[in-house]
């Protein structure tokens, strides 16, 4: 074994090269082969298929489409998440720490849920829509859900978690004595808040702008759902394979692709950290006049009520017989049928039992891909550490539908001398794609855990005469658990409830509980829906509690 | 002394630059070795060398007439203290000690034994069940040292063992380290950048900078004859002036120190084949100058400050063409202001060295 700085060991050295060839031929050779379908046919070389794409004005409206919403979900998931984060952490209200948390929960919930739960509060036949009707006595809904507005406001609604959380955690290391020094440096308010808050919530800032363009330019389920009329590139790349214009979808993946990478390269610079100051966070101000304290409370509360109304609808509804709630405030008869339906059929059991065994086996793989890539990468420091990173992160910039796309493209013939096999349609395609889109959660974790290991720790270990087994065994992993526990429940809770790249690669067989609960609603099978988005939210919540529980840092 | 380690030609090269150049050391079976040095002089890379954390690009490390140069880490049987002591945190006291004598197989009965043995020694006895976060910097330092020696190594390295400690704790701490590795008779290389430090735990103290080795000795011997100005200047306090020699006698040298003529006894410096008319670099200890009247034939001087020390004081004072020196003496005879004539101390004996003006330091 050699030294952390005396350059890699030659079995490092290769096993980081296959590694490397591993995730290049999972990640980079699907991505390429779409690439390639794009500008290819049998007959050869070809750009036919890029000037049908260009020719079509859908083509445009879809891209348009996918990129406007995006920015308009920054925009409006910025407007309820800061003011949010500021309100719970810069005023001292009753029940502040608990809604602090509350407020937190959509980021653990799956995206469909979320979409799912909205539609039974706001849809046409929702709640409200329901309720509004019934107050007006109007002949018909006062609304319909659908279209643009629609999936804008599902966005803001399930995207804002990432501005809050981003912004709480920076106002919640800022120095307090930052604040003071610019105060008496004669600095008023507004000038405080200009010339040292800000930049410091800058990083934050961008970070969740990021995630939330990153997001929402690759939902699937909201447009999919609400859509309607309005065309975005997700839904578009699905419909458009599944007319059987294959090469053209490719166009439309790569297109995609690229806007990704863009906003990427739009907000690079911009997300790096100014790196955590030392000291005690400003603490939150004592209202004095009682009228302003409850006044704000009431406004936080009330906004946290509201975001967490769809969720507690799910919940009624789930409770709730077939066809016997219509237009009572409170549903007239409750029932646990729904639920037993799902223990009792094997064909509703199915789902849950495959969604379980598949987030699980692409866990376990994703997080011990994660160490052995950290342990290369930190601590042997092998040639092509970059490149290693990079390929674990890359499948995070990568709209999940491309990806779905890009696997079932490469895994659907089979010629093995160019690295092909036919795994869609059979049990391993789906596994081994929630593992491709796990590698970026679980790695950026683990990544960041080694990279927060003091490595004299190991030194010790080896001067104490342990080998490098025992070493990771008994001082790496345990030290390390609290990254791995954060980076293993997001990638558990992220292929538990995964939509996107399901509904493009799955089989009967390996159908997944999103797949049931959207089969169960279009069959107007709403208890059985309601029942499968409320098991999804309590295992995600359950594994997100534990998770944090022991000793994981929470969002990571 | 036969040797027991032996460093032969130790390289160790980052990018283009040596760390560590052609360095060789032979130490004896129960010595301690101190490696004093400026930051990035080289030591530490020198100590992971030795534990086996680096590779030389060059060179030998022999334990015991045994070539370990290329052996790992656990194959040498060394015990490490390091700087920040890298106690595992996820294990109490008793496991962290237990952690080596694991490795070796030590099982049930006798690992309860040893473990209470080391951890006695560093006058830890009944502390097996504490958590690592609950102990002060003081008691961590003794964990680490009882982890190490737990598994009775051949060779104890110490990584700036003191430097994590308080002032007011350090000094305690450095004469218990001292007593305890002389109990065991344990061959030790300790690192260190603080020249009190080295003199008082090692038996001989090797100076490095720029990754080359300047001088090894006795505390003694480095601070009666430094090898160079270098030496003279990191280890003791050191002033220094312009001065030609002229004349080399018998019991001494004569040198020419800003127009005044000094006599330097023979044993005071280090005389190395200097001529007449040479233009030489003179080191003063400020112990090995004496202020006088500013009489004719006395370096002329201003005294400018004053450090306060108990009965002797360290005066900083300046001569009419410049110079800065620092002189010791009595703290109540000189004020600050007054003019005072400098002459070499009588019992100027090891007070000053001459080098040749191009020797850096």
């Amino acid at each position: 074994m050699s030294g952390p700085t005396g350059g890699a060991g030659r079995r490092s050295q290769l096993l980081a090269w296959a590694l490397l060839l591993a995730l290049a031929w999972l990640i980079v050779y699907p991505l390429g082969l779409v690439l390639r379908d794009a500008v290819h046919s049998s007959g050869g070389w070809t750009l036919g298929y890029v000037r049908q794409f260009l020719r079509r004005p859908t083509e445009w409206e879809a891209l348009w489409g996918s990129l406007w919403i995006s920015v308009a979900s920054v925009g409006l998931a910025g407007m309820i998440g800061i003011p949010l984060a500021v309100l719970v952490t810069r005023y001292d209200f009753p029940g502040r720490r608990m809604l602090a948390g509350v407020i937190a929960l959509p980021a653990v919930l799956p995206p469909l849920v979320g979409v799912v739960a909205f539609l039974f509060l706001y849809g046409e036949s929702g709640f409200v829509a329901r309720a509004v009707q019934a107050l007006l006595r109007l002949d018909e809904a006062p609304w319909r859900l659908e279209g643009a507005a629609a999936v804008l406001l599902v966005h803001a609604y399930s995207m804002y978690v990432y501005f809050y959380l981003f912004t709480r955690a920076a106002l919640l290391s800022l120095d307090g004595s930052m604040l003071e020094a610019a105060a008496s440096l004669g600095a008023g308010r507004w000038r405080s808040i200009r010339r040292v808050v800000f930049p410091a919530l800058k990083p934050a800032l961008a970070a969740g702008a990021l995630l939330t363009f990153m997001t929402s330019l690759a939902s699937f389920s909201a447009p999919y759902v609400f859509g309607g009329g309005f065309r975005v590139m997700t839904t578009q790349i699905v419909s458009t394979r599944l007319n059987g214009e294959t090469a053209l979808a490719m166009v439309e993946t790569v297109s995609l692709t690229l806007l990704a990478l863009l906003a990427l390269v739009v907000f690079r610079g911009a997300e790096r950290d100014l790196g955590g100051s030392k000291g005690t966070p400003p603490a939150p101000a004592r209202l004095r006049s009682a009228w302003l304290r409850r006044g704000i409370a009431t406004l936080a509360w009330g906004l946290g009520i509201v975001l967490l109304l769809p969720h507690l609808t799910l919940l009624v509804v789930s409770f709730v017989p077939l066809g016997t709630w219509t237009t009572e405030a409170v549903p007239p008869a409750w029932t646990l049928a729904n639920y037993a339906t799902l223990v009792r059929d094997p064909v509703r059991l199915r789902p849950l039992l495959n969604s379980l065994w598949l987030a699980t086996a692409a866990t376990v793989a994703s997080v011990a891909i994660s160490i052995l890539a950290a342990a290369l990468v930190v601590r042997h420091r092998v040639r092509g550490r970059r490149l290693l990173e990079g390929l674990l992160a890359l499948p995070w910039a990568v709209p999940g539908t491309v990806f779905a796309i890009a696997l079932a493209t490469a895994f659907s013939v089979h010629a093995p001398w160019t690295g092909r096999v036919i795994l869609v349609g059979t049990i391993w395609i789906l596994p081994l794609a929630y593992l491709v889109r796990n590698l970026p959660l679980t790695s950026r974790a683990t990544l960041a855990g080694f990279r927060g290991l003091d490595p004299s720790l190991d030194e010790a270990a080896a001067s104490l005469g342990a080998g490098r087994w025992r070493t990771l065994r008994a001082v790496t992993v345990p030290l390390l658990r609290p990254s791995l526990v954060a980076g293993a429940t997001l990638a558990f809770v992220t292929a538990l409830g995964d939509f996107v790249t399901s509904i493009v690669l799955y089989t009967y067989d390996t159908r997944p509980i999103s797949l049931e609960l959207l089969g169960s609603l279009r069959q107007a099978d709403v208890g059985v829906a309601a029942a499968y988005g409320v098991v999804l939210m309590a295992v995600s919540a359950l594994v997100f509690a534990l998770g944090t529980g022991r000793g994981g840092s929470g969002i990571a | 002394m036969t040797a027991f380690l032996e460093l032969d030609g130790l390289t160790r090269r980052f990018g283009g630059t040596a760390a560590v150049d052609a360095v060789s050391l032979a130490i004896g079976r129960g010595e301690v070795l101190a490696l004093l040095g400026p930051s990035g002089s080289g030591k530490t890379t020198t100590l992971r060398l030795l534990a086996g954390f680096e590779i030389p690009d060059a060179g030998r490390v022999v334990v015991d007439g045994l070539d370990v140069t290329r052996a790992p880490p656990v194959a040498r049987r060394f015990g490490m203290v390091f700087q920040h002591y890298a106690l595992f945190p996820h294990l109490d006291v008793r496991g962290n000690v237990a952690f080596g004598l694991e490795s070796l197989g030590v099982a049930a009965p006798e690992l309860d034994r040893r473990v209470a043995a080391a951890l006695e020694l560093v006058d830890l006895g009944g502390f097996e069940r504490r958590r690592i976060a609950q102990l002060s910097g003081g008691q961590q330092q003794r964990v680490a040292l009882a982890r190490a020696l737990a598994p009775e190594p051949r060779v104890l390295l110490l990584d700036e063992p003191l430097s994590n400690l308080d002032p007011a704790l350090r000094e305690r701490t450095r004469r218990e380290l001292h007593d305890l590795i002389r109990r065991i008779g344990i061959t030790t290389v300790l690192v260190t950048h603080e020249q009190e430090e080295a003199f008082d735990l090692g038996d001989r103290v090797a100076v490095l900078r720029s990754g080359r080795l300047e001088q090894v000795g006795t505390p003694d011997d480095l601070y009666r004859a430094p090898a160079n100005p270098f030496v003279a200047g990191f280890v003791g306090r050191a002033s220094s002036i312009e001065a030609v020699v002229v004349a080399l006698l018998e019991g001494g040298t004569r040198v020419r120190v800003e127009g005044v003529e000094w006599g330097v006894p023979a044993d005071a410096g280090v005389q190395r084949g200097l001529i007449v008319g040479q233009r030489v670099r003179a080191l003063l200890r400020p112990e090995a100058v004496w202020m006088a009247r500013p009489e004719p034939g006395t370096l002329r001087a201003v005294v400018e400050a004053r450090r306060f020390a108990g009965a002797t004081s360290l005066f900083v004072v300046r001569t009419d063409l410049g110079t800065v020196l620092e002189v010791s003496g009595p703290s109540r005879a000189i004020a600050v202001g007054e003019r005072v004539g400098l002459v070499p101390s009588r019992r100027a004996g090891g007070g000053i060295h001459l080098f040749p003006w191009e020797a850096d330091g």
